[in-house]
């Protein structure tokens, strides 16, 4: 079997939220070279792309518009390129979200992004959970496929994904008595609720993995 | 729902330090050392407080943040000093996901709301430092315990929580390095009347006052001395807790 080759440059996009220099960080550690993009136009050849983000979804909307990387990352998707969205990042890729009232994401997974239910559990959402299969599934799916079944990741968040299809969700989290959406992937559209770089080595050795995820 | 266990270190640049009722400060090593232990233990989140900061105005401890952030891959907060949206800015992009405020919020309450307008309020945690008056009221202090605000602490605790933050430390500086146990009727009485997490910190000298933490639905409890001296370790902790059936992160291998 021969060893799955790993890609070697990410870019990642700035666009003013988001803990950055934690991504960068865990993609160096992977001996990556790290572009970030200020604005659209850095995105040019760009094969794998990171868009991180914390915050509000409506603030993530603005920040992303404002650069022109809302139409640059659509463009991104339609001609094959990957995407992994972390958090936030994961959350824009949807056609809508729910925060601070209705906004438009970019629209490149269908579905939206919708409060967690508060019955009987703290929000946010705060601290680590386990990976588990999506409804009806035994390995978790996509990227996360050779991922152990609860696997512990962290999470903080007060919005999680609701795609339109349940076959774009990857793998779930439990959290009191809910199903939260904790990955979805479409694709080479891939995004992660919870965040790999934070954690430990679990989220180390997935980020490797997505490198290592082949294009064609 | 998985308790958290995070690991508090008081930084007087570029030190570890520690001390009781924050008296004699002791210097205990290398931060980044203890961080990195900690971490291969399997503890949960770090939270760097910066305890000169608040005084002096500034936040000297970026450089500390880089270079966790560089080898350490779990959440990481960072608190004192921090004042405006600038200083929370700074902190994330070195490496921080989260800041705890105290001072700037007692100063101005809207400061919770701006900022977790500005970053998402899971990047907000505030924390509540209180100590019992000769009433055996409960009273809200900032500067580690130092400078009273002459705040009712349950009454503060409201006001924060619905100005947005998304969590709350709460440290009983009566109970902090002594090791005899948290506040854990505070811890309860929050834990119920709000929906926000909070971390019980302040005291903790055993395996069964964290354990008590739990019960008392706290979502994480923040140790230092008992750390730092070995009185126990993240490992037994974790194995501990597990024992006790309390839900907690225990990594294969």
């Amino acid at each position: 079997m021969s060893e799955l080759k790993m890609d070697k440059r990410i870019t990642i996009i700035d666009y003013g939220l988001g803990n950055l220099h934690s991504v960068s960080n865990a993609f160096r550690t992977l001996d990556c070279e790290v572009i970030l993009a200020q604005t659209a136009c850095e995105l040019g050849e760009s094969v794998r792309i990171v868009l991180p983000g914390v915050g509000a979804f409506s603030d993530g909307m603005a920040g992303l518009t404002s650069r022109g990387f809302d139409v640059a990352l659509r463009n991104h998707c339609h001609s094959g390129g990957v995407i992994l969205g972390i958090c936030l990042g994961a959350q824009l890729l949807m056609e809508a979200g729910e925060e601070f009232g209705l906004h438009a994401g970019l629209g490149i997974l269908p579905g939206k992004v919708v409060r967690i239910p508060s019955e009987g559990v703290k929000v946010p959402h705060t601290g680590w959970a386990q990976l588990l299969p999506p409804m009806n599934q035994t390995t978790l799916g996509g990227v996360l496929s050779t991922s152990p079944v609860g696997s512990w990741s962290y999470f903080i968040h007060s919005f999680h994904i609701l795609p339109s299809s349940s076959d774009m969700v990857s793998a779930t989290c439990s959290y009191g008595s809910h199903i939260l959406t904790a990955a979805v992937q479409s694709g080479r559209t891939i995004g992660f609720q919870f965040h790999p770089e934070k954690s430990g080595q679990f989220g180390l050795d997935l980020l490797k993995r997505f490198m290592e995820s082949p294009i064609d | 729902m998985v308790f958290r266990i995070i690991a508090r270190l008081d930084i007087k640049s570029p030190h570890l330090v520690k001390g009781i009722h924050l008296e004699g400060l002791r210097v205990l090593g290398d931060p980044g050392i203890f961080a990195q232990h900690y971490f291969n233990e399997g503890v949960d989140e770090l939270h760097y407080q910066d305890i000169v900061a608040s005084l002096y105005g500034r936040s000297s401890i970026l450089d500390l943040v880089r270079s966790t952030a560089e080898r350490v891959f779990i959440p990481l907060m960072v608190g004192g000093g921090i004042r405006n949206l600038g200083d929370i800015q700074s902190v994330l992009r070195a490496g921080a996901d989260k800041v705890c405020i105290n001072t700037a919020a007692v100063e101005n309450p809207s400061f919770i709301t701006e900022s977790a307008k500005a970053f998402g309020s899971q990047c907000i945690t505030v924390a509540i430092e209180t100590l019992m008056d000769s009433k055996g009221r409960r009273r809200v202090f900032t500067n580690n315990g130092r400078q009273p605000t002459g705040l009712d602490a349950f009454d503060w605790v409201r006001r924060v929580v619905d100005y947005g933050a998304g969590e709350i430390i709460l440290t009983s500086v009566d109970n902090e390095g002594t090791k005899r146990g948290l506040d854990l009727e505070f811890v309860s009485t929050v834990a119920r009347s709000f929906p926000v997490p909070v971390i019980a910190h302040g005291g903790v000298g055993c395996i069964e006052h964290i354990a008590d933490a739990a019960r008392s639905g706290a979502s994480a409890a923040a140790i230092a001395s008992a750390f730092h001296y070995k009185m126990i370790t993240v490992k037994k902790v974790k194995n501990g807790l597990k024992e006790r059936d309390i839900h907690v992160r225990i990594e294969n291998g």
